[in-house]
Order: structure tokens, then sequence, then C-alpha cells
């Protein structure tokens, strides 16, 4: 079984977000960048059943060089070989291009990648991944099992869960509680550094979208404190001040 | 040219994401000068969708094939591109659900679409631009995005349109056909298992919700948390610790790696605000923390506030929404 993990490069979850002085990109001045939480999902689940079916895991990044430490920790945790699309992810289908042709290229059995990226939260390169493809695409699920060529996979969906059964070749993108995400030990990180990671150049048609400006949520007021002993005059206010209930 | 509102059903009723969805669709078109027909999906009665009318949906289309009462990503992205094509829609609407999310994305490969999820605005023409406001960095900020593509798709966050409700307004449900067969069923669900919900709200439509953190000590105590749930119609909900340990199932987890709520009133009790905590829930309208620890970073980041021990405070709270109703 051959699988592709995809994995994007975003800011730590602790980051506190601010941008450069026009608005136009992330201020990335003492921000620590780490694979994308869902993604390690896709990842952890992708090296679990590999190691009880056999095959190959692959991961994919599209980003500039200054990604590579993050797929060396994915190398580390257990994939097998890497490829760096030397590109900046400018939107989601860019980015679904490229794992398109990686896919189309390394001909793959399972194609994971975690739900959204932390960043950009898209939700939406899994999908059309699995349009460019023809093949389909099970987004979000929360459980993966597969036996020969078939999976069977639980989809969420609002409200409660969906069991979905697939021929390979499909597309998932993974959440929790799918699995426990492992982290690299002593041995991962030596082999990592040998391990091939594969650098290619971008293909396909450019983005369609372009982000013009970013803004922070406006600031809260400020707390208005209610005294614990009348607790209940914070319903009063819910009612009366703030009209939400 | 129009504008194509993709509107889901539930149980024969539209979902209340969807009223949102429809009522950002019509004002869509109306900016555009075109019409705004819906495509429905899921069980729906004739009747919950003539009353789309009052959103400013002048018609529905609707296929009753039994098959499409669950989701199937391959029969749903086949009927709404058809749709689509029937109606020479421009632009397609529909909600930053995890169906919408589904569909959007093979849609816009299929109908060569620039895509935009998790808008929370009206559409702004910006010199020439059609341009829309989503959520970034979890919560942490919005971005405006161009889209640059002759058709565009807009998956709209929950809870960031108030429904229109132009009363009396209904508008006329035409039966629909996409020649579905077979193979577009290839990934249809093989069960579907509903959670039982407290109430009957699921959080992810909620207006109103009451979370708990570490703070409500155990599973035992969440009686307290549901009951003022209860007393106000809201869903409940929980930081991430709690459902790591099974105190509540894992589809109550909001924060950064769970689910992001935007309701009307969240209530957080015994919840410390810890950052990833925070980016799933503070784009809600009306934030209150119930904390024993003045210094609790969530207080920061509340509306409202009260510094005491839930195992008080929450009974109080329950007591007095019982008595204003
Ligand atoms: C990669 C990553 C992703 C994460 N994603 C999420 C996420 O999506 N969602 C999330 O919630 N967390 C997330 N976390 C965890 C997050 O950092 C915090 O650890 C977590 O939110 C804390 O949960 P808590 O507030 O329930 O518990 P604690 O931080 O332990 O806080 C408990 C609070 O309860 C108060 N308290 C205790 N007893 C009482 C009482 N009797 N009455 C009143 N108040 C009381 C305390 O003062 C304290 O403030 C993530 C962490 C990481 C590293």
């Amino acid at each position: 079984m051959k699988f592709l993990v995809c994995i994007s490069n975003v800011p730590d979850t602790t980051t506190k977000i601010a941008f450069t002085p026009d608005n136009k990109e992330l201020n990335k001045a003492g921000v620590q960048f780490v694979i994308n939480p869902w993604d390690e999902y896709a990842l952890t689940r992708a090296i679990e059943l590999k190691e009880k079916l056999g095959g190959n895991v692959t991961v994919l990044n599209v980003g500039e060089a200054d990604t590579e430490p993050n797929i060396r920790k994915a190398l580390a945790i257990g994939a097998d070989d890497a490829i760096r699309v030397n590109a900046k992810p400018t939107d989601a289908f860019f980015v679904a291009q490229q794992i398109a042709a990686a896919v189309k290229e390394g001909g793959y059995d399972i194609i994971l990648m975690g739900k959204e990226s932390i960043d950009y939260n898209g939700f939406q390169v899994h999908g059309m991944v699995g349009e460019l493809l023809g093949i389909p695409t099970v987004a979000p699920a929360i459980k993966l099992d597969v036996e020969g060529n078939t999976a069977t996979l639980e989809r969420e969906i609002e409200g409660g869960k969906e069991i979905v059964e697939v021929a390979t070749p499909f597309v998932v993108s993974c959440q929790e509680p799918m699995c426990e995400p492992r982290i690299p030990n002593m041995r991962g990180i030596m082999t990592a550094r040998t391990k091939p990671l594969k650098v290619v150049e971008p293909t396909g048609e450019a983005a369609r979208t372009q982000v013009t400006e970013f803004a922070l949520p406006p600031k809260k007021q400020g707390v208005k404190l209610i005294p614990a002993e009348s607790a209940g005059d914070l319903i009063k206010l819910l009612r009366n001040e703030a009209k939400v209930i | 040219m129009s504008v194509l509102i993709v509107v889901e059903c539930d149980n024969g009723e539209v979902k209340k994401s969807s009223l949102e969805v429809a009522s950002y669709g019509s004002q869509v078109a109306q900016m555009l000068g075109t019409t705004a027909t819906a495509v429905a999906v899921g069980e729906a009665t004739e009747t919950n969708l003539a009353t789309l009318g009052e959103q400013g949906i002048s018609k529905v289309l609707y296929d009753n094939d039994s098959r499409l009462k669950d989701f199937v990503n391959g029969a749903y992205t086949k009927l709404i591109a058809a749709a689509a094509q029937q109606e020479s829609a421009q632009i397609i609407v529909l909600a930053n659900s995890n169906i919408g999310a589904a569909v959007g994305s093979r849609l816009s490969v299929r109908l060569q679409a620039s895509l935009a999820t998790n808008v929370v605005e009206l559409p702004k023409m910006d010199g020439g631009q059609f341009v829309v406001k989503r959520g970034a960095y979890s919560g942490k900020a919005f971005s405006d995005v161009i889209l640059s593509g002759e058709r565009k798709i807009i998956a709209v966050k929950k809870n960031s349109m108030e429904p229109l409700h132009n009363a009396g307004q209904t508008a006329t449900v035409e039966q629909f056909s996409a020649q579905l067969t077979d193979t577009d069923f290839a990934d249809a669900p093989k069960q579907v298992i509903m959670q039982e919900q407290a109430g009957g709200i699921l959080l992810p439509e909620a207006d109103k919700v009451v979370s708990g953190g570490r703070g409500m000590k155990g599973p035992e105590n969440w009686n307290l948390i549901e009951d003022l749930a209860k007393a106000l119609g809201a869903a409940t909900a929980c930081s991430k610790p709690v459902s790591d340990v099974d105190w509540r199932p894992h589809h109550e987890h909001v924060g950064q790696t769970g689910i992001t709520v935007s309701p009307n009133l969240y209530i957080a009790c015994g919840i410390s605000g810890a950052i990833q905590h925070l980016a799933g829930v503070n784009s809600s309208k009306v934030i209150v923390v119930i904390n024993k620890d003045p210094e609790a970073p969530f207080f920061k980041a509340a509306d409202y506030g009260i510094v005491g021990d839930v195992f008080d405070v929450l009974p109080k709270l329950t007591q007095a929404v019982k008595e204003l109703n």
C-alpha cells in the first residue's frame, strides 16, 4: 500500500497572530512553525497502517526551503521519504494541483491530509484533489481502517457520523480522535537525516484567489464583573443589556 | 446569470445555517441585480421549502430521490452542478458545514470556480474586484480575499448572518432531476449514526452554548452544565482536556483543534481560556466566564464575568433563568 501524506507548515498554536505593517502578510518574527496539528493525525495513521499492512509512506509539502525542518520532522516520526514542491502555497487550488500531479506520478493508493490547516482554515484541498483525480474523498474522517483494497471510514457529519466504505485510491482528510499523534524519538531523528527528500518544481494553473489584506478581530470592551453572591443578576443583564436570551 | 444557493435540510426542516445562507445569497443576488434560486438537499418538505421566500428566494429546485436523503458526496456534487448549469449560476453560496466543504471543494474544480470558505460578511465590489472577508488563523484573524474566477463559490460561516424574514413571501418549488445513476452513489454511507443531543440542540448550529472545562472536576458534575443549558435552550460543549479524558464526547470539544463556534452567547465554566481554546470561541457575540481564579486569562476575552466557584454559581444561574421564563 502506498500512502501519500500532505503536510502544511503553520504557526504554532500558541502564536499571537500579528501582521506586517501593510497587513499583507503574517509577521513571522519570533513565530515558531510546526506541522499543522490536523496533519499529524494523517501522518501517524498512515504510519500505523503501513506497519500493519506493509508499504511506503511519502510526505508531501508545498513550500519554500524554510519548511524543510518540519519535513525532516515528519520523516523522523516515521515517513519513508518526502517530496517538497518548491513554491509558496498561494491558495488551496494551487496546492491541490501539486498534490494531484504527485499522485499521478507516484501512483499512491491512499492520500491523507488533515481536515484543514490552522492558518488558512480552508477545508478545501481534500475535495479539490479528489475531483482533479476523479476519485472519492472522505472528509472529515475520525476513523480509518483498511482491509485489502477497501477502507472503512467514519465520517463526521453535523450531529452524528456516517460509516463509509470506499475502494482505493481515495483521499481522506483526518481529524481527532483518529489516533494518538506520535512524536519523533532519537532513532527516528537520526535516520531522518538520510531519508530521501526530493524537491520538484510546481505545475498547473495559477491560484484562483488572492489575499489582499489581513485584519485582527475587534478588541473586547473589557469584562463587566458580577459578584458571585448576586449571580442571578447576570441573567438579567444578558436579557436586558446584552439581549442574547 | 444568477445566484444559486445550496440549502441543507434534515428531517423535513431547513437547517438554521441554511436560512442564513439563503439570506446571504439573496442579498448577493440583489447587489448584482439578479435572481436567487435555491437547490435543496437532504430530506425536505415542499411546504418548508416554500417558506424560503422569507429569505428572499424566488424558486427552489428539489429532487425527491430517496437516495439523496443522506449525504453522498458524488451525487450531491452532480446534482448541484446540474442545477448551476440549468440556472446559469455565476455564484454558488453554501454553508461552511461538513457537507458544504465536501461539495464546494469538488464543485470548484468541476466548474473552474474560485472558492472561499469560512466567509463572514457580504462581498464587497472593490474596483471591479469581488472581495469577501473570511476567518483565518483559527479565529485569530480575518482576511480579505479576491475571487478572481468568473464563477465563484462562497461557503458562509455559521452564525455570521442574521436570517431575513420577509413575512408572507413564498418561493415556488420545482421538481428537479439530475439523472443520477448508481455510480453517483458509490460513496453512499453504509450506515448513519446520529448522536444523542442534550435537549436536541446541535453544537455547530447552536446560538447559545454552555461549556465546561477541567474546573468542573469530573463527568458526574455535568448535570450543572446541562441544567443551565436546558433552561437557556443552549447546546453543551467542553474544553479539549475534558474530551481527552472522556468526561465528554469528542464532538463537544471546541477550540483550535476542535470545532469552532460563534454563538450569540458562550458561557465558559471552569475553563482557563488558553489561546487554543479561545481560537475556537472568540467570535462568539457575548462571552461569559465563570472561574474561581480572578487571574484566569479567559476574563480578558470576556464581556461578563463572575469570579466564583462553579458549584455555587451554576445552580444560581439556572434558578434565575427559570424565574425569568
Ligand atoms: C496543539 C494544541 C492544540 C490544542 N487545542 C485545544 C482546543 O482545541 N481546545 C481546547 O480547549 N484546548 C486546546 N488545547 C489545550 C489548551 O492549551 C489548554 O490546556 C486547555 O484549553 C485547558 O483546558 P481547561 O481550561 O478546561 O483546563 P485548565 O487549564 O486546567 O483550567 C481549569 C480552570 O478551571 C478553574 N477552576 C477550577 N476549579 C474551579 C471551580 N470550582 N470553580 C470555578 N473555576 C474553577 C481554574 O481556575 C482554571 O482556570 C490545545 C493544546 C495544544 C498544545
